[in-house]
């Protein structure tokens, strides 16, 4: 009698707080992320199970994330915010944070706690790295090479995309100084403590742009991280970097002969922040939708459609098989202690600081 | 007849006005109507078009953020001799303070600072170290502010911080167009860049024989299929027509992706030529991701501009013209260079305007084919745009391609004439 009693106030209070939910959180929702695999994954695991629940929700992709600070800028200056949520990598995240383009959050209030209490900002730990940022998975950027033409001998170290001779053939490296650079730097000579204070400099730049100077007549240079993976598929490269996401989708479901190069993958983290601007029952539908799709099961369920490992701690002992194809998932993710061997730690603050810089000489040399 | 008699006073209308009043009412109301008409395009050019184009251009000059954001430090900046080799006073470093906490407490000193970056990099990292701590400041007796800024951020100690915020903070600026010429401002003045961070001239450069080069295969290519198109019978010619329109339907990403296909190295044509044996499977051509396949892509995308006209013209050329000749004894090649190669230079105007000026705009084809050495300029100015968020640069270059453009025009006015255009 007790437990139908429960059962009935429990239902009466999810049809009232349904039926607040719909007076005053706006039912129109712009999500805005990557597309491909990765825009899959969030489509399955939270999307999907968050329109289930709230039928009357309609969702609306934008798949601008790679210039999501850029767009965001001309809606803030235009005064028509149209993005509710946007996915973005911590170091935009941080950019707009800074310009005052997201908004800040108070990550123990709008996020569920962990299943055994432990508060979010504890949950998640070192990965907020900023106010207005919710971290879902952390990523690596890493080489897939072909097995069936890079040779007899596969490669075992970052600095095998840079011996051509050992190596012959196009590689695919992403159109953007980060990594690159420091991939370079460490296959110069230096020392991986000593990359940043060394890129610091003039000379410390020429060094790398030198390096990369070595393989430029052989680089094939991506901007969506769907090019690497089709690169590869093609032949076009026998190696290149992308999301390591990317390249299971290719080796585990598309059956194409690609192995991973996990020497040296660069960590990263990418998220949602929460545009600032947004009018009161917009912002109020995104909150609720945000405190859904962050919480220990739904990124837990990410893991299951894409090789990203979750951003929660609570939400690792859950990451099971992948959902159709069956498989272990933890081997392939890039926080695997198999994997993460010799990994780079992207350092958030230091490209912060020296982004617009680097982008503008690696952009003559470039166009050089 | 009595009206011819009386020549002293004006002509009258039926009302009695004078006529020549009447008519300009007539006229004028004509005119109004007319303007009525055309209004609401009008407004919409204005408000849609004109407009928006007028303030991303002033973007290119425009520079307030700088005296905006630090009101107070440009202020006291301007009695501060730059040459002195000294650095500011003690009043300036306590004006900067009082900046950086406002303008810190409304989120917008990294603005400031990624503004000043473009100028001097470096600058970014000062002004976001900086409003980290400035939030706290206590302005009333929190000083002297000179050691505490340099214990915050050593760059504060640098006498060309505080040049490059004096030398930008007048509420217009030079500096995006010297920019995109490749220039600086050094010590004395405008200088050139050092040769390593040249990039705007050459691409500048690049931007311009490239799109000539395509106008010019468009014509060689579309005047035959044109002179087809005019004068096969009117069911084949129709069928050819499609297969000119069905590619000009087709979306521009399918077609920039179907080259990729084709050109690339383990694509089409190379499987082709190395199957029948004429490229070695260790050789195979390099045709994508350079300037070939920037100029094969963009040739076949723009081909349908170049045909349209021409066809148009040569629709409207008797072919009597072309026998008359030959009944005068003009050779084939006479009849066509002499007679009828002259009627159809509107249509060759008219395409390679229309070619030229497209080309030159164009970002995504050499974007997805260019590779490096295969990109215009407009891939540095949508970079500008939507990368680096350097709007005032993106608009300086932009200012820069519309004026070549004009010029261009207005040189091809003179040498060709405006009026030898035809679109149809």
């Amino acid at each position: 009698m007790k437990l139908v009693k429960t059962l009935l106030a429990s239902s009466a209070l999810t049809v009232t707080a349904g039926a607040v939910s719909a007076q005053d959180m706006a039912n129109e929702m712009t999500l805005v992320s990557w597309g491909g695999a990765y825009q899959a994954s969030q489509v399955k695991a939270y999307v999907e199970p968050y329109l289930e629940m709230y039928p009357e929700v309609s969702v609306t992709w934008d798949e601008s994330s790679a210039e999501a600070v850029a767009k965001l800028r001309a809606m803030n200056e235009a005064g028509n915010v149209t993005w509710d949520l946007v996915d973005a990598v911590a170091s935009d995240a941080m950019r707009l944070c800074d310009e005052g383009l997201a908004i800040e959050l108070e990550h123990d209030e709008v996020l569920e706690p962990a299943p055994d209490g432990t508060p979010a900002s504890e949950d998640f730990g070192d990965l907020l790295v900023s106010d207005c940022f919710v971290p879902q998975i952390v990523y690596s950027t890493t080489f897939g090479y072909r097995t069936d033409l890079i040779g007899d001998e596969a490669p075992t170290s970052v600095c095998d995309v840079f011996d051509l001779e050992k190596f012959p053939g196009k590689r695919a490296l992403q159109k953007r100084p980060i990594d690159n650079m420091e991939w370079a730097l460490y296959c110069d000579g230096v020392e991986k403590d000593a990359i940043y204070d060394t890129l610091g400099t003039d000379e410390g730049v020429n060094q790398a742009l030198d390096k990369l100077a070595t393989i430029k007549d052989q680089v094939v240079w991506w901007t969506a991280g769907a090019e690497t993976p089709q690169l590869l598929a093609d032949g076009e490269v026998v190696m290149g970097s992308t999301y390591n996401g990317r390249l299971f989708s290719a080796i585990a479901e598309q059956d194409q002969p690609i192995e991973m190069l996990w020497d040296m993958q660069s960590f990263d983290l990418d998220g949602w922040v929460v545009p600032a601007g947004l009018p009161e029952d917009r912002k109020a539908r995104v909150m609720h939708f945000l405190k859904f799709a962050t919480d220990t099961q739904r990124l837990a369920d990410q893991a299951k459609f894409i090789s990203y490992g979750p951003a929660r701690k609570s939400s690792a002992p859950l990451v099971g098989q992948h959902a159709e194809l069956g498989i272990e998932m933890a081997p392939h993710m890039p926080t695997d202690p198999a994997n993460s061997g010799n990994v780079h730690i992207y350092d958030y603050e230091w490209w912060a600081d020296n982004r617009d810089d680097l982008n503008a000489k690696f952009e003559a040399w470039l166009a050089r | 007849m009595s009206d011819m008699t009386d020549t002293g006073g004006p002509v009258l209308a039926a009302d009695g006005t004078p006529l020549k009043r009447s008519l300009r009412k007539a006229l004028r109301r004509q005119k109004m109507r007319a303007l009525l008409l055309i209004a609401p395009l009008l407004i919409f050019v204005l408000v849609s078009f004109i407009m928006p184009i007028g303030d991303m251009l002033y973007r290119s000059v425009e520079n307030k953020i700088v005296s905006q954001t630090l009101p107070r430090s440009t202020q006291a900046l301007s009695s501060w001799d730059a040459d002195s080799g000294e650095l500011p006073s003690e009043a300036v470093f306590a004006a900067m303070a009082a900046d950086l906490k406002e303008a810190a407490e409304q989120k917008i000193h990294t603005r400031v600072g990624s503004r000043l970056n473009y100028e001097n990099p470096g600058m970014s990292s000062v002004f976001r170290t900086s409003g980290r701590k400035a939030k706290k400041f206590d302005l009333e007796n929190g000083g002297p502010w000179k050691e505490q800024l340099i214990e915050i951020n050593e760059d504060w100690a640098d006498t060309d911080v505080w040049r490059t915020i004096k030398t930008y903070s007048p509420p217009v600026t030079a500096g995006y167009f010297l920019n995109a010429v490749d220039m600086r401002v050094g010590p004395d003045g405008a200088e050139m860049r050092p040769e390593r961070e040249r990039i705007y001239m050459n691409l500048l450069k690049r931007t311009l024989w490239m799109s000539l080069l395509i106008t010019f295969s468009c014509i060689v290519l579309a005047y035959p299929v044109a002179w087809l198109l005019a004068n096969l019978p009117t069911r084949k010619a129709n069928l050819l027509m499609i297969l000119v329109l069905l590619p000009f339907w087709t979306s521009l990403l399918v077609r920039t992706s179907a080259w990729k296909i084709l050109l690339q190295q383990q694509g089409v044509i190379n499987d082709v030529l190395v199957w029948i044996g004429l490229v070695d499977d260790n050789a195979r051509l390099i045709i994508i991701n350079n300037q070939f396949g920037t100029i094969v892509a963009m040739t076949h995308i723009l081909l349908p501009f170049m045909i349209l006209p021409m066809y148009s013209v040569m629709q409207t050329i008797p072919p009597s013209y072309v026998r008359a000749a030959k009944s005068l004894g003009a050779t084939d090649w006479t009849a066509f260079w002499r007679v009828y190669f002259p009627q159809t230079i509107p249509g060759i105007g008219a395409g390679s305007i229309l070619v030229f000026i497209l080309a030159i705009g164009y970002y995504i084809t050499p974007a997805l084919v260019g590779g490096t050495k295969g990109t215009f300029i407009s891939n540095q100015i949508a970079f500008h745009i939507s990368t680096s968020l350097n709007w005032g640069l993106a608009s300086a270059l932009g200012a820069i391609l519309l004026a070549v453009v004009l010029v261009l025009y207005w040189a091809y006015d003179k040498i060709v004439g405006i009026d030898n255009v035809k679109l149809g």
